[in-house]
């Protein structure tokens, strides 16, 4: 596979401020990449850095093979971005306001274009009408397809549903997961986990630097392996201990009546759980796999970060 | 080019939806040239102001050689009229300066200014557009100002003097070089401030201040202490020009994009 945007040790500091530290990721072609994190963490600066908008202070980056600092206007032929602010003109009509993006873009067939995008997106009918009077979601719809006018292989979407109605986020959505199958390399920031799950192939997770890189199930098997869930209808403390004597079994604790079990291959392993339990005199309801959302994923990662930075701090205090 | 002309057309389609920059693009044409018509109207009605002018005493001895063979009324209006060239010189630098210096600082306002960066334009694509888009009106305006001064003129006077005055090269200079080299300058200057501040208001007041040389000028030829000939219109015209390309590399050098954009919230 071919590596559309790639990062080598991409730093970033405004003053004395870090924004963005050592970031090294590589994006394939076709894959939609989420960047996660919070307010703060980088997410922005790191667009901007790969759109050729701002400079990084060290490291190096490609966009669509092209290297950020030396090729910076090819960079942006190649790329569509949507901004985290519309950043529409308001006294233009939704029309106007492509048209003189496709301009820009020096599109051969703006007219063809414009319309293509306005229908796909459902503003064909009010196309005449200043944004002005637009709501965020239509004008969300329309900065969309001002990224998409010069068809960019690669496009940075920075939140993208941040602020929309829920039905207009589904749309919005919606239109990213056929934008995937048109085998565009999609960057998205935001900050819907569930959204991140639903959309991206691989994810990040960034505070300042990178804390964790991979597909939303390799994060959730690298930070809590695979876990079990089993119902039973009277909890007994004898139970957990029981479980807790297999070998392959990293964890067991009682939960209520719920009995969480952190193990090795559950497919293979899972019924000879189910039998000591039952032997035990065990009431088993359900059993299921435990799976922790993205959200707790993140959760963690960042929980994980602070407690490093106020322990290294501590010790330096202490030094 | 494409995309300067792309520049130049969505700042007109929406800086000509601004009802304040549009009366200041066409209102202030308009008054600049009814005010010198109105008082060659006065001076034409009276008849005898011409006596005070028939001894030439007491007017700059430029125009004293120049009087010579015309009447006393010809005369007057000869030296009115040439006092009006400053106002035709104000108007290439009013009236630019009210777009540009919203130009930049608008976008940072209206948090456009990141998309639009974000295509392939280059900042010297971006600062010619956008300074032609104020400079353009300007000039229009200015032009089809001194034209309807220039037929008002002879309509009123029916002079053939006056007519050569305002055809002469030094009007025609002024009008037809030093405005655009004015225009230019004073695009260049609000558009540096423009590209600083934060906030429209200030860039308005801060750009407003390029009018003050002008005025200045006016003033000075008003009161007799400058006399504006044909030599100083040409150096001028020359030491514009000079400052016009410092203004433009400065433009440039000072639009710089991470800045701009990360500085602004």
């Amino acid at each position: 596979m071919t590596e559309m945007i790639q990062t080598m040790n991409l730093s970033k500091s405004f003053g004395k401020n870090t924004a963005v530290e050592n970031l090294s990721i590589e994006i394939e072609a076709g894959q939609v990449f989420g960047l996660l994190g919070p307010n703060g963490a980088g997410k922005t600066t790191t667009i901007r850095m790969l759109s050729s908008l701002i400079a990084p202070t060290s490291g190096e980056a490609r966009v669509a093979g092209f290297r950020v600092g030396e090729n910076d206007t090819l960079i942006r032929q190649n790329i569509g971005i949507l901004t985290e602010s519309p950043g529409l003109y308001d006294r233009l009509t939704a029309e106007r306001n492509l048209h003189f993006y496709a301009g820009l873009y020096e599109i051969d067939n703006v007219s063809a274009q414009v319309e293509k995008y306005l229908r796909m997106l459902g503003l064909w009918e009010r196309r005449k009408e200043e944004v002005a009077g637009f709501s965020k979601g239509m004008r969300q719809k329309v900065a969309m397809a001002r990224a998409l006018l010069h068809e960019p292989k690669i496009l940075f979407l920075d939140e993208p549903t941040s602020g929309l109605d829920p039905e207009a986020a589904r749309v919005v959505r919606e239109f990213i997961g056929e934008l995937r199958q048109e085998g565009r390399t999609i960057l998205i920031t935001t900050h819907n986990l569930n959204e991140a799950e639903r959309l991206c192939d691989r994810v990040a997770v960034l505070n300042t630097r990178l804390l964790a890189i991979d597909t939303p199930a390799n994060l959730r098997q690298q930070l809590y392996g695979r876990s079990v869930v089993f119902h039973l209808q009277q909890a007994q403390d004898g139970f957990a201990q029981t479980l807790a004597e297999f070998p392959f079994v990293h964890s067991s604790e009682m939960v209520d009546n719920k009995l969480v079990v952190g193990l090795d291959d559950p497919e293979s392993n899972n019924p000879a759980l189910v039998r000591a339990l039952v032997e035990n005199g065990a009431q088993i309801q359900f059993v299921g796999e435990l799976r922790h959302s993205l959200e707790d994923i993140y959760l963690r990662l960042v929980e994980n970060q602070d407690e490093e930075q106020q322990a290294a701090g501590g010790q330096e205090q202490a030094n | 080019m494409n995309k300067i002309k792309e520049i130049i057309r969505k700042e007109w389609s929406e800086v000509f939806k601004n009802k304040i920059v549009f009366v200041a693009v066409a209102f202030l044409p308009l008054l600049f040239t009814a005010i010198p018509l109105f008082i060659l109207n006065g001076i034409e009605r009276s008849g005898d102001m011409g006596g005070a002018f028939g001894e030439t005493s007491g007017i700059p001895s430029d125009f004293a050689a120049v009087c010579s063979g015309l009447s006393g009324l010809d005369c007057a209006q000869f030296f009115i009229v040439s006092q009006f060239i400053m106002l035709f010189l104000m108007l290439p630098v009013i009236i630019p300066v009210t777009i540009a210096s919203y130009s930049i600082v608008g976008e940072k306002t209206t948090r456009t200014l990141e998309p639009l960066l974000a295509t392939p334009i280059t900042t010297i694509e971006l600062i010619a557009g956008k300074a032609l888009a104020a400079v353009i009106p300007a000039l229009v305006a200015t032009w089809g100002a001194f034209l309807i001064f220039s037929g008002g003129s002879y309509l009123i006077t029916h002079s053939s003097a006056i007519s050569e005055i305002l055809l002469s090269p030094m009007w025609l200079m002024a009008i037809f070089l030093l405005g655009p080299l004015l225009s230019t300058a004073a695009v260049c200057a609000a558009m540096m401030v423009s590209s600083r501040v934060n906030d429209p208001r200030m860039a308005e007041q801060l750009s407003a201040l390029v009018i003050i040389p002008i005025v200045v000028l006016f003033m000075g030829q008003s009161f007799g202490m400058i006399q504006i000939t044909q030599t100083v219109i040409i150096w001028f015209t020359l030491i514009l020009m000079c400052i016009d390309a410092a203004l433009l590399y400065f433009a440039t050098r000072l639009f710089e994009r991470e800045t701009i954009l990360t500085r602004w919230k």
